[in-house]
């Protein structure tokens, strides 16, 4: 079915990302009026999708001003699966409109093949959105839903329903086309909004928390049914989350979002293992802090000093130069526990064992008074050995622990 | 040995009994007015048989085709005016950005609803009075369907602002994003979402024109009776049980546009 | 979202696009909002100014005014000029009959209310498909004709009426009671119109009410009786206060349910206005008692609001 539809986009008869380049002929906004229906033809396609540049939101006026976006800068590429992550109220959504058009920034561009949309309303960027809420026309049907954006953009109809047949079968809706919209179930609203959102082809895709509607089980189906139709489409994705465990395994890269800035941008291992900043670090997966002093350091290593005297080597983020008093960074599962505490680079008492079934999680009471987390995965041939109370030493893996700026 | 009575947490004793009086309180009067209106004697309180003789006299009856005339012209005139201007008010202001004298528009708009009815009434004859007396100006009819839209734009306002506050706005959104031009969202999105609200607002303003009284009575000039007029001037006289089918059919009009307001509104619940 | 302090910058040619496309579009939406205000400012505004100047002119011979000022309108209300030495007399017939109308509406007030709450708590706690019937029921009550619905009243109390000719009938009585044209046909009259005006509003508070939070009193030991005065009828507070609104302000300037029962002997406030306009061809005066009685309706309304206002901060 995947291939199917690969090679139909293939076809001259309705093309897929080509159709923008065939189209355009050099010309700037406002395009031509034509088969876009006064939908901006980008220039010359660059390797970036979308490029923000020192964009700004502020809302309220005067005292109540408050910047939800703080010059925000970030490329986002071709065909790339990139996604915005972070608590609520980080900016992400507000990022995700600006692009959109739903909201103007109040300083910066926003560029889209290098040219800047920020002055365009939403009804003239090649851009789509899928919803939250999904937001489906109730008094459509689902075929009539899928066709609209392709109806407003003066197709004929008869490319209509080619089109939408075709969307209707890349999310295997055909059965359900005359169906009015709330008479399906959440998880065949979501593909409806999706294909909706797909039919015009854009050229970037915008997915605002689309999946937190959804029970678990069909969230996981949909994360592998999304990046099966992001692979499909050619699409650039513009994925927003606040889900870490989404992020991490849709994403081609994550842009890590807190108070109006984007912290980190970089490829999920890139973000897990060499976290830029404390926060990136605690809002992705669990994390320890340690307290520690640097002794000595060299370009992107560094050797701390414990309270208990021990010393370690960690790496640290480029452009950051540690001295004095640190905090170190150790994920869970990069630490191990020894019976013997005097083998540990650090040693406690086992204050709690709390087990996860896949894995089990250590709590250490360590000497200096910190808690510690040490996670080991469970099999059957390693029974658990250890006993609360017990003084244990931990040991950690080569380039396990990092320090990083508060 | 008794088993434990389960207690419903919900029921206040005596609840019950006060709620059917009350009902029957409201339907006893209408319904005996009603029955009477079958009544094949002369008198409006002496039941002697059934006909429905007095419905038939009553249509033949050229007061009340003219009275009928009259009111219906005047309510579906009205309706349609103050529906038109209802809508546009609703969207006008909940479609925007808060502006300053949003809330006095608002309050301009219900104002005809605060004001005692009496008070109004005389009012609007004194204005009337008044730019007959200083411009010449009489609009017939018209003085009537402008006094009753005054009082339909809130009634028709109310369902239709409600309508636009309780729609998604992420579906106006949304039809943007789809490349939906400002019109072309209002036309194919907020308008067809819109329309049972207008629908209910109008039912709502055609009963409260169709029904009205006291303004009616003041304001309307001779030759401008309304049905409910005619029932008054009918009470002064020496009463037949047509007035009672008169007074039914005017009830029935009401009954059916409530109804259909209601469930209207009701199926938007859904 | 940070507050950071915000250091001004030159706005892009988004945000210009944004400061004139929003204006733009949301002043052309504003206007969307004029044939109403237009229609209702002209005909609805304008009169109630031009009434306010007229309770200051005096009264033509035939109706309408002569213009010329005068406060005769108002001391009229209080006092009657002596024909012979020009000296004012006090005189409370008017007043008797504000009072008498205030009276009326705070009883009917009250009486709809004792009926009203049962009634709207008991439709409230109905299953949802019973629920929408009993509101069904309430509502064509309340928006049907109330001309009509007072006639049904007047067949059922006047002398021949249902009730006498069934009192007679079954030898309680030998003659008559008379119940037409009496203050209790009026008081019954404007019980049975306003009636639904209480229930409605009390209907639409209690419906939102939550009931686990009545299980919650029950839990703690609460009697049915504590948790109706201290629960129920405290949350329900909003709609209490509209539904005394919605049926005392109209009470209070009733027009058509005295002029049917009360016979044109027993009058309220509406009818002593309209009388002015008619047979006592005196508009000062009625514009003047117009405006009194707004003046009561907005007391009204002040002390309303002032009263829940008070009312939520202390809960």
């Amino acid at each position: 079915m995947g291939i199917a539809f690969k090679k139909r986009v293939a076809a001259p008869q309705l093309p897929s990302r080509s159709a923008y380049g065939d189209n355009r002929t050099g010309t700037h906004l406002p395009p031509r009026a034509g088969s876009l229906n006064g939908v901006i033809v980008p220039e010359q396609p660059g390797k970036n999708a979308i490029e923000v540049r020192g964009v700004r939101k502020v809302f309220g006026t005067g005292e109540n001003q408050v910047a939800a976006l703080d010059t925000v800068s970030v490329s986002i590429r071709e065909n790339e699966f990139f996604t915005l992550l972070g608590p609520s109220g980080c900016g992400k959504t507000t990022l995700l409109r600006l692009i959109a058009g739903f909201d103007f920034p109040s300083a910066g561009e926003i560029l889209l093949h290098g040219q800047d949309i920020a002055p365009l309303p939403p009804f003239k960027r090649p851009v789509n959105t899928v919803f939250q809420n999904y937001a489906l026309f109730p008094h459509m049907t689902v075929a009539q839903n899928i066709g609209f954006g392709l109806e407003m953009l003066g197709k004929p109809k008869g490319e209509i329903e080619a089109r939408v047949a075709q969307m209707l079968k890349l999310v295997k809706m055909e059965a359900l086309k005359a169906r009015r919209t709330s008479q399906i179930s959440g998880g065949q609203q979501q593909r409806v909004a999706l294909a909706r959102a797909l039919a015009p082809q854009p050229k970037v895709l915008l997915l605002d928390e689309p999946l937190s509607a959804l029970d678990y089980k069909l969230r996981k189906e949909m994360q592998i049914e999304l990046k099966r139709l992001q692979h499909e489409t050619g699409i650039t994705f513009i994925f927003v989350t606040h889900d870490q465990e989404e992020a991490l395994t849709m994403s081609d890269r994550i842009a890590v979002m807190s108070a109006g800035k984007i912290l980190q941008v970089g490829t999920p291992r890139d973000i897990y293992d060499r976290p830029a900043e404390r926060f990136v670090a605690d809002f992705i997966g669990e994390t320890n802090f340690l307290a520690g002093t640097v002794m000595s350091k060299k370009p992107g290593m560094a050797t701390v000093k414990f309270a208990s005297n021990a010393t370690i080597a960690a790496g640290y983020p480029e452009g950051f130069d540690p001295t004095g008093e640190v905090t170190l960074v150790v994920r869970p599962e990069h630490a191990d526990l020894v019976p013997d505490p005097a083998k540990g680079t650090i040693a406690g008492t086992l204050s709690n064992i709390v087990y996860f079934g896949t894995d089990t999680h250590y709590h250490v009471r360590l000497d200096g008074g910190e808690n510690f987390i040490v996670r080991h995965q469970n099999s059957r041939s390693s029974p658990a050995t250890y006993e609360t109370g017990a003084k244990v030493g931990i040991q950690f893996e080569e380039d396990a622990a990092r320090v990083l700026k508060d | 040995m008794a088993e434990p009575r389960s207690i419903d947490i919900k029921e206040q004793p005596g609840f019950r009994s006060i709620a059917i009086i009350c009902l029957l309180v409201l339907y006893v009067p209408v319904l005996i007015l009603m029955i009477f209106s079958l009544n094949s004697g002369s008198l409006v309180t002496h039941w002697e048989g059934v006909t429905l003789g007095w419905y038939g006299s009553a249509l033949r009856n050229e007061e009340f085709h003219n009275a009928a005339r009259n009111t219906l012209i005047i309510s579906i005139s009205a309706t349609i005016i103050s529906t038109v201007c209802a809508t546009l008010a609703a969207i006008g202001m909940t479609r925007v950005k808060p502006w300053r004298g949003l809330a006095a528009a608002f309050m301009v708009i219900n104002l005809p609803l605060m004001v005692p009815e009496i008070i109004t009434a005389v009012a609007t004859l004194s204005f009337f009075a008044l730019i007959a007396g200083t411009f010449g100006l009489n609009f017939g009819i018209g003085n009537l369907i402008l006094a009753h839209t005054v009082f339909c734009i809130p009634f028709a306002y109310m369902p239709i602002r409600a309508r636009l506050e309780d729609m998604d706005l992420t579906l106006e959104y949304a039809a943007a994003d789809l490349y939906a031009t400002p019109w072309n969202a209002f036309r194919r999105i907020t308008l067809p979402l819109l329309v049972p609200g207008i629908m209910s607002g109008a039912a709502l303003a055609f009963i409260v024109s169709f029904d009205d009284f006291t303004i009616t009575q003041l304001v309307a000039g001779p030759g401008q009776t309304t049905l409910p007029l005619y029932i008054w001037n009918q009470i002064r006289r020496p009463m037949t049980p047509e007035i009672n089918a008169i007074s039914t059919i005017l009830l029935l009009v009401s009954i059916l546009f409530v109804s259909v307001s209601f469930l209207i509104a009701r199926r938007r619940a859904k | 979202m940070t507050t950071a302090t915000l250091t001004p910058t030159m706005p892009s040619k988004a945000a210009l696009f944004e400061a004139q496309a929003v204006k733009a579009g949301a002043r052309r939406n504003r206007l969307l909002s004029l044939p109403a205000l237009i229609i209702i400012g002209i005909f609805g505004v304008l009169p109630l100014l031009i009434i306010c100047v007229y309770s200051f002119l005096v009264a033509a011979p035939y109706g309408g005014v002569q213009w010329q000022f005068s406060t005769d309108a108002y001391l009229n209300f209080l006092f009657q000029r002596d024909i012979f030495d020009d000296t004012l007399q006090f005189t409370p017939d008017f007043l008797i009959i504000y009072l008498r109308s205030f009276l009326f509406a705070v009883v009917t007030t009250i009486i709809c209310l004792l009926l009203g709450f049962p009634t709207a708590y008991f439709m409230a706690t109905r299953p949802p498909a019973q629920r929408n019937w009993w509101v069904l029921l309430i509502t064509i009550p309340f928006w049907s004709n109330l001309l009509v619905r007072t006639l049904a009243i007047m067949f059922i109390i006047r002398d021949e009426g249902l009730i006498n000719n069934a009192l007679l009938a079954l030898g309680v009585i030998d003659k008559p009671i008379t119940m037409l044209y009496t203050n209790f046909a009026i008081q019954l009259g404007l019980l049975y119109a306003f009636l639904p005006f209480m229930v409605l509003p009390l209907y639409s508070s209690l419906e939102k009410l939550d009931f686990r939070l009545i299980e919650a009193a029950y839990d703690l030991y609460a009697t049915r009786r504590q948790v109706l005065w201290r629960v129920i009828i405290p949350l329900s507070k909003p709609g209490i206060i509209a539904g005394c609104l919605l049926v005392f302000i109209p009470a209070l300037g009733a027009y058509v349910t005295p002029l049917i029962l009360g016979g044109g002997v027993h009058l309220m406030i509406g009818d002593l206005i309209a009388q002015q306009f008619g047979s006592g061809r005196n508009w000062p005066l009625g514009c003047a008692q117009a405006l009194i009685l707004m003046a009561a309706v907005l007391v009204a309304l002040f002390f309303y609001v002032r009263n829940t206002s008070g009312k939520v901060q202390h809960g």
